[in-house]
């Protein structure tokens, strides 16, 4: 086994490009939270660009290597250290056998994604390596990564070398302060047309309850809904609804009061009504969105999500080209 | 080809929910069965996920292989073209034996009785009660009496969302806790607003809790029979009967489950909505007899 966790930071696991098709039956999509900065660090080593990282939260972890390996560390701003000594992010680099892989504390963004040549070898479930906590499978025994653990390592790729760089361009931005673009829709008609107006009109904080489920916002003004008797079924709150499926990026807003915005370790449905929905181009945003940082939310069309859409693939072909 | 009426709303560029009402019940429940059925069988490229809920479902699809314009069309085109359709659906009824007022929920729900409506009742005290039955053991003959349809599974890996089959006026209504549970034993029998549930893995909850069942829902291992195919058992459109089983009963069936060996009754069945509708207690007496052979 290539790698040793010597301390296991805030909330380290194995991820990857995420597993679709059981979301029907509640088993959410799971995968690196920020597909962006993931996908670079795989490039970095030669990897395919889906193979299996550690997603760091917060508090990167210490590793020991047991075995000579090729990494880049991408995404949030944790300075690696090998030995103690400074590491470039961003560019991959050799470890030795011996060597201690560890980080200063996460100063900019929450999410680093470590990748290892040959990628983080955990058995392949459903598709996919990633972890899903609340199923407890997937990843490494189904949970966050622990003192003691061992990972083994696959076979590096004919591409993986020392000194590929991802140009700083290219690097994930990480604002403190952000602008998240929201198709209005789902159950959007249930809020008042003054809530619909503050809700976009405020600045929200994420609140501490910010994770690989859902990030929740604070700091805006309550929303107020429309009256209505309930419909069967829907429960007595008027932000209650028959429960249904919940779209990644929905935001919901529990008795109107903290929106949440659902990522890819996503609960797959329940009965709070949803005002709309994060466009997929942002998504990668939130994962690096620290307890504290602002967003405010950004009312936008079907077409202006396609154009983002379209402009972050055009980005992540640029990152190919640079890296191929 | 009937009027297209159910709501349709995009989620962002990735998804498109459908609500067929927006109040629950079996018509709209077996709509939606019937369209996210029809949809999985054409193979729509660039479909990602298909989900049925209880009277809406959900839709995701890569806006890269299939425009969004063109998703909302073959769903729309799928309503009308079901429209008048005869809804009868092969299925499977299966028994699951329940251990109601069980020491462990008990435990539970006394330990976050100042989250719940009535701190000086249980859970059970309380429904029986807001259901309007004279004693606790109505409630259960209530509640293990009629099968119930699972008309979602999600919130987490396997749970099962149910509704029971029977005429509005007699659904069991209860509201959920004041404020949710961080505990809530695995394999729990619940019920909140309409909809019983049953607890697939130890988590947070606010439903109203009944009693436990012995038996896995949810295995990543799939180490019983019935998770050969799959981790997660329950699928929507199951017919679920719940059969009332006592301390001796259960610690049996548990260290079956313990050695392997523990195995669920379940059988096919073709589930008409019409027929259903036009009889329930009749109909549900039929599909005993499938469940039971006789």
């Amino acid at each position: 086994m290539a790698i040793e966790i010597v301390k296991p930071g805030l909330a380290t696991t194995v991820q990857d490009a995420g597993r679709p098709g059981y979301y029907n039956v509640g088993i959410p999509l799971s995968g690196a939270l920020d597909q962006y900065s993931f996908r670079c660090a795989n490039l970095l080593v030669g990897n395919d660009e889906n193979a299996a990282v550690l997603e760091c939260t917060l508090l990167a972890p210490e590793l020991a290597f047991h075995a000579p390996a090729l990494v880049a560390i991408t995404g949030a701003e944790a300075n690696p250290k090998v030995n103690g000594v400074a590491m470039p992010r961003n560019e991959a680099f050799a470890v030795k056998a011996g060597d201690t892989l560890g980080f200063d504390f996460m100063r900019i963004g929450a999410r680093a994604y470590i990748a290892v040549a040959g990628g983080i070898d955990v058995p392949m479930i459903l598709g996919s390596r990633s972890t899903y906590g609340l199923g407890a499978f997937g990843g490494y025994q189904g949970r966050k990564l622990a003192t003691g653990d061992r990972l083994p390592i696959g076979v590096p790729t004919a591409k993986a070398r020392a000194g590929r760089v991802l140009p700083a361009d290219l690097t994930m931005p990480l604002p403190k302060e952000t602008e998240l673009r929201v198709l209005p829709g789902l159950y959007f008609h249930r809020i008042t047309d003054a809530s619909a107006d503050t809700f976009f009109a405020d600045t929200w904080a994420v609140a501490p309850e910010a994770d690989r489920i859902g990030y929740r916002y604070k700091q805006g003004r309550p929303l107020q809904w429309r009256e209505r008797a309930q419909p069967f079924g829907a429960g007595s709150d008027p932000s209650n609804i028959v429960d249904a499926g919940y779209p990644y990026g929905s935001i919901q807003v529990p008795g109107g009061v903290e929106p949440i915005i659902l990522h890819r370790d996503a609960v797959s449905g329940g009965g709070y009504a949803m005002i709309g929905t994060i466009i997929s181009a942002d998504m990668d945003k939130i994962a690096q969105m620290q307890p504290n940082y602002k967003a405010r939310f950004v009312r936008v069309d079907m077409h202006a999500a396609l154009a983002a859409r379209a402009e972050y693939k055009a980005q992540l072909a640029r990152v190919r080209t640079a890296l191929g | 080809m009937a009027a297209a009426t159910a709501r349709y709303s995009f989620g962002a560029d990735e998804h498109v929910f459908v609500e067929l009402s927006e109040d629950m019940s079996l018509e709209s429940f077996f709509k939606g069965m019937a369209i996210t059925d029809a949809l999985a069988k054409r193979k729509v490229p660039g479909v990602t996920e298909i989900c049925p809920a209880n009277a809406s479902y959900l839709v995701r699809f890569d806006p890269d292989v299939i425009h969004p314009d063109e998703m909302l069309g073959i769903l729309q085109q799928l309503e009308r073209e079901l429209g008048d359709a005869e809804l009868e659906v092969p299925t499977r009824i299966i028994e699951v034996p329940v251990y109601y007022n069980d020491p462990w929920t008990r435990e539970t729900l006394m330990r976050f009785r100042e989250r719940h409506q009535d701190p000086t009742a249980t859970d059970l005290e309380y429904s029986a009660r807001v259901n309007h039955h004279a004693s606790v053991e109505s409630f259960i003959d209530a509640h293990a009496g009629s099968p119930w349809f699972v008309s979602m599974v999600g919130f987490v890996a396997g749970l099962p969302f149910l509704f029971q089959m029977v005429e509005r006026a007699r659904q069991i209504e209860t509201p959920k806790y004041l404020r949710p549970r961080t505990d809530t034993p695995k394999l729990t029998i619940g019920h909140g607003g309409c909809f019983g549930a049953i607890y697939s893995v130890r988590g947070a909850g606010g439903y109203q809790m009944y009693g436990i069942t012995p038996a896995p829902i949810f295995d990543p291992a799939q180490k019983l029979p019935y998770f050969r195919d799959f981790m997660c058992f329950f699928k929507p459109g199951d017919i679920v009967k719940y059969r009332k089983i006592d301390r001796d009963e259960y610690d049996r069936m548990n260290a079956q489950v313990e050695a392997g060996t523990f195995d669920l009754r379940i059988r096919p069945v073709s589930f008409s909505l019409t027929k259903f509708l036009a009889d329930p207690t009749g109909y549900n007496k039929h599909l005993e007899g499938i469940l039971y052979g006789h």
